[in-house]
């Protein structure tokens, strides 16, 4: 009986949120806009959020991009988006070679549980992309 | 003048990375919420900020930001810069209502 609770127990374990799906479209529509149509790829960027936010008025996240940041080979440029806030701009960052290191910190609001989208460009012209699903209990803008 | 908190290493040697926190007192209203009155409270966000370095060869902008309404109150920003020579730091945050406030800090790097 105990076995197979817990194999239950697992199979309930398991059911979370699934692989990051494809942006809703005025979210899609919001990237675009900003790459001006470029292809993205997924990678290099590493974005830090909590999965399980208990307040959304008040998330720290961190946005890491894998770059040695020199004259040759570096980031101008960094932009979170999200898809369920009234907006969905979240904040755009410019960086450059005296940047030394492409990590940037913030905090944001969610206004529910949804997706974000962290998206880099380096000065070769190449775009970068991160999904990030997280689940908001708190959501900010409620309270006042 | 909003309360700010910058922190950034008295001193550095020449080449290191850096990384600078900065925080200011601001509401960021978004524009979407209701007050007590049940009017929606008019948009008070700041827009941009900028770092700018003076390191004796010309000031120039070493990190820059957008911010929308999803930035949380009191902004927090975090980023790093290379300490290339003793000099000034200027942070710079502009926004709604004609918001501007600087602030500069002194770096020493040898």
């Amino acid at each position: 009986m105990w076995l197979s609770l817990a194999a239950g127990l697992g199979a309930w374990v398991v059911l979370r949120p699934a692989a990051a799906q494809a942006p809703t479209e005025d979210l899609a529509a919001a990237i675009k806009t900003y790459t001006g149509g470029a292809a993205v790829r997924e990678g290099r960027i590493r974005f830090d959020i909590a999965e399980l936010i208990d307040n959304g008025n008040s998330v720290p996240i961190t946005i890491s991009v894998d770059s040695p940041m020199t004259a040759a080979s570096h980031v101008t440029s960094v932009a979170v988006f999200n898809e369920k806030n009234p907006q969905r701009d979240v904040a755009r960052f410019q960086l450059g070679p005296r940047a030394g290191r492409a990590t940037v910190s913030t905090r944001i609001r969610l206004a529910t549980t949804q997706q974000l989208v962290a998206i880099a460009r380096l000065n070769d012209g190449s775009w970068w992309s991160q999904r990030v699903d997280v689940i908001v209990t708190l959501a900010a803008c409620i309270e006042d | 003048m909003a309360r700010t908190l910058i922190t950034v290493p008295p001193s550095a040697r020449r080449g290191e990375v850096i990384e600078i926190r900065t925080l200011i007192q601001h509401p960021m209203e978004t524009g979407y919420r209701p007050g007590a009155d049940g009017k929606v409270l008019a948009r008070d966000l700041i827009r941009r900020f900028s770092c700018r370095y003076d390191d004796g060869s010309g000031s120039q902008v070493v990190f820059a930001a957008e911010l929308f309404a999803a930035v949380a109150a009191n902004p927090l920003i975090s980023f790093h810069t290379v300490a290339t020579a003793s000099g000034t730091l200027t942070f710079t945050w502009e926004g709604d209502n004609g918001f501007m406030q600087s602030e500069s800090v002194a770096i020493k790097v040898t």
